[in-house]
């Protein structure tokens, strides 16, 4: 757990973002406490204190005076967002630079999208509503 | 509850004989008050020298000492909440270990028998049997729950659990940061086994040859080099007017560990040159750090 190249707060903030995006956090839900944190991750609770800060300013999560902290409303929609953003340029555009690289038509590509990876009725529900 | 104690030494040198090496020459650092703070060092650095000067064990040659803002040495105050935990246990070898939890319970204003008897019934300690009785292992863990039932403002690990085996010692890292967690203090630890503990520190202090080499955050202790990896040509490139702490090649791919941080352009050109640019541990820093010129030579080779 949090071995990767970022310092370690920032892998628990990252980490916390993806459970908020998932929604294996949902919003109000109460986050582990930096004391849960510390000793379930065995790190400095300071360590854990300057991810939560990092959040909270980011306005994330909420801190809710003896009681501690939880998933703000409106987090899951902001990452959402966020996210949908930056899948376009950073996930969509590589993809489809690739395949112009390769030579590929972008009538293929759109062929690909919509004969073998049809939306699911969900998503293509979603996909209206927006 | 009592205020985390902080402590300074500041060009302390300290000799235990005419003619010999000093221990400590002329070592400056601070421990904030309410941390987690790693001491490093190898054999002979001076670590447990600097410790018995914070636990007002004995006097240095020059220099000056505080903790909690005063000289500890003789002074009755301050030593009643500083509990040092050296390897040794400082306990009384040959009568039951409810004698020596009975003296350490009269010393420490601050001392919690519930937690004590629940952590000797955690660790198997008979508190009937005598310390010479027990294994080793289980005389390292006494030590340790005298440190951790004392809830001294300041409380120092010297190597305490070299004894104990890997789940104890885990065990013993999680009662740690429990109990520092719900009551607040300044923790000193000192150890050789730097990958299981370090995450445990929020500052670090490395001695080296009685020096002070570093006295600061992990965060920052961390921040000093980079490792990257990847093909030989591109990782040279971005080595290229930096300075190099360690190479290792495999054939086409190079692991080089470089002093300082990259910015976000390097790290982007990295990744667009295959090169993963990864984080140093603080084993590997100290390692680093605490090189002899012979070690060096021999690297090189």
């Amino acid at each position: 757990m949090f071995d990767g190249p970022e310092p370690i707060y920032i892998q628990i903030a990252d980490q916390i973002r993806a459970q908020i995006l998932s929604g294996d956090l949902p919003e109000e839900a109460q986050v582990m406490s930096t004391t849960q944190y510390a000793t379930t991750f065995r790190i400095n609770p300071a360590t854990a204190a300057k991810a939560f800060g990092l959040l909270v300013d980011e306005g994330l999560i909420e801190k809710r005076r003896g009681l501690g902290m939880f998933v703000a409303a409106g987090a899951h929609e902001r990452l959402l967002k966020e996210h949908r953003e930056a899948y376009l340029e950073q996930v969509f555009r590589p993809a489809v630079d690739q395949a112009d690289l390769l030579g590929i038509p972008r009538s293929t590509l759109v062929a690909y999208l919509t004969d073998h990876l049809p939306a699911t009725s969900l998503s293509a529900a979603e996909g209206e509503a927006r | 509850m009592t205020t985390p104690y902080g402590a300074e030494l500041s060009d302390v040198t300290v000799r235990y004989g005419r003619g010999r090496d000093a221990a400590l020459d002329g070592a400056s650092f601070t421990v904030r008050p309410g941390t987690i703070t790693g001491l490093l060092g190898r054999n002979g650095a001076g670590k447990s020298t600097a410790l018995a000067l914070l636990a007002s064990f004995r006097r240095p040659t020059s220099g000056t000492v505080r903790v909690d803002g005063a000289d500890p040495f003789e002074n009755a105050a301050v030593m009643a909440g500083v509990q040092l935990v050296r390897e040794s246990g400082d306990v009384v070898g040959d009568s039951p270990v409810n004698d020596t939890i009975g003296y350490y319970s009269g010393v420490r204003p601050l001392w919690d028998a519930d937690y004590a008897k629940a952590l000797l019934d955690q660790f198997g300690i008979d508190p009937r049997k005598t310390p010479d009785a027990l294994s080793r292992g289980k005389q390292s863990a006494l030590g340790c729950i005298i440190g951790l039932a004392s809830r001294a403002p300041l409380t120092i690990f010297d190597e305490s659990y070299l004894g104990m085996d890997a789940p104890s010692r885990y065990a013993f890292y999680d009662a740690l940061l429990e109990d520092y967690t719900q009551h607040p203090r300044t923790i000193i630890v000192s150890s050789h086994l730097i990958d299981e503990v370090e995450r445990l520190f929020e500052d670090v202090i490395v001695l080296h040859r009685g020096r002070t080499v570093v006295s600061e955050t992990a965060d920052a202790l961390r921040d000093r080099a980079v490792s990257l990896v990847g093909p030989t040509s591109a990782v040279s490139k971005l080595a290229d007017g930096r300075h190099t702490l360690a190479t290792r090649s495999l054939g086409g791919t190079t692991q080089l560990t470089l002093e300082g941080a990259l910015d976000p352009e390097d790290v982007a050109r990295a990744r667009d040159a295959g090169v993963e640019v990864g984080r140093v541990s603080v084993q590997d820093l100290f390692i680093h750090l605490t090189q002899e010129p012979e070690t060096l030579k021999e690297d090189a080779r």
